[in-house]
């Protein structure tokens, strides 16, 4: 899933300093789950907000949603009665929620409550880590199962560089040296040699290097399935 | 015991302090009340197993909020007591109204006033 964080209160707070009625729009999706743009985070960051405005003598209108997805333009357009009711709306959905808001909605202001940082997983309650780069093409296989592209500060494909000590990669002591593990998991399972081969060019044109990135799905296009 | 404690305190039972939330706290503050206090079983004497432990975590994390809306975190606390301990509780009833009143009321319904900007 997409995983972010919320910006601080002084940020949002700043962003709609002129506003007198707002809605704040959370996200079903990645967002809810990450406990970043649910609901609860919705209603914590209105009280939140009601709070600090009222501190300043400022009372802040707050109406809230939740829709089940902003990054499909069907839940999008649930707003469409409703959204110039407001001098702004806070979406609290990853970077794609307040886009596709902005491109149906020309008029309104969207302002973004939440900094998308990566795609990946909790691996315990309250700590996501990043598992996935999105490069547009997937060998995982090759490399036990674990990406070198997001997992590697260097995204190296042929093994650990000489910042790797004790399993630990040079860039932050609080990251483990994915060449490490790979290459331990390929040596447990006596799988070694799968490392040695020497792998082509990876085309990165798949990558963001290639510009922004479209998937087309031409049955779904033409309506077929 | 017919023991008297500050008649600022108003009590809204719950269940088990585990069913206290966040949005408790913050709309307290929200709609003007000077303080909250949660209080709580004894640790380790949770009937639910965590539920004080649970609530202690959220009172924290309103005082996070409430430092970064630049409010005395103090105004939040976690008490901890039996049900037995009626002295106790009439105590921290006490304390907390005095701990309160030298904080003085709270920002919320004395909003600060901003000083107009310079032409």
């Amino acid at each position: 899933m997409i995983v972010a964080d919320r910006k601080s209160l002084e940020e949002i707070l700043a962003m709609v300093a002129d506003n007198k009625k707002i809605l704040i729009l959370g996200c079903k999706g990645c967002v809810t789950v990450c406990n970043v743009g649910g609901l609860k985070e919705v209603e914590i960051l209105t009280s939140s907000l009601k709070i600090a405005r009222k501190k300043l003598g400022k009372p802040l209108d707050i109406d809230i949603q939740v829709l089940e997805r902003q990054c499909d333009n069907e839940y999008v357009a649930e707003l469409s009665e409703s959204v110039n009711d407001y001098d702004g709306v806070i979406s609290m959905a990853c970077g794609v929620g307040p886009q596709f808001l902005s491109e149906m909605y020309k008029t309104q202001v969207f302002y973004p409550a939440v900094n998308t940082t990566f795609f990946g997983g909790a691996t315990q309650h309250g700590v996501w880590e990043e598992r996935c780069a999105g490069c547009g093409t997937c060998g995982i296989h090759m490399f036990g199962g674990l990406c070198p592209i997001a997992r590697c500060a260097k995204s190296l494909l042929h093994g650990p560089c000489g910042g790797s000590s004790e399993g630990i990669c040079e860039v932050n002591a609080d990251t483990e040296c994915i060449w490490d593990s790979i290459v331990k998991k390929k040596m447990e399972a006596g799988q070694l040699e799968d490392l040695m081969g020497v792998k082509g060019l990876k085309d990165w044109t798949t990558a963001r290097d290639g510009g922004p990135r479209r998937s087309i799905r031409e049955e779904l296009v033409q309506g077929k399935i | 015991m017919r023991l008297s404690y500050s008649a600022d305190i108003k009590i809204i039972q719950v269940p088990c302090t585990g069913r206290v939330d966040i949005l408790h706290l913050l709309n307290a503050i929200e709609d003007g009340a000077d303080g909250v206090y949660v209080a709580g079983c004894l640790e380790g004497e949770c009937h639910y197993i965590e539920g004080n432990f649970k609530a202690r975590r959220k009172v924290d994390h309103v005082k996070k909020i409430l430092l970064e809306l630049k409010i005395e975190p103090e105004r939040v606390e976690m008490y901890n007591l039996s049900s037995a301990q009626g002295a106790r509780f009439a105590q921290i009833a006490n304390e907390v109204a005095e701990k309160i009143r030298a904080l003085g009321p709270t920002p919320v319904r004395t909003p600060t006033v901003q000083k107009p900007t310079a032409p």
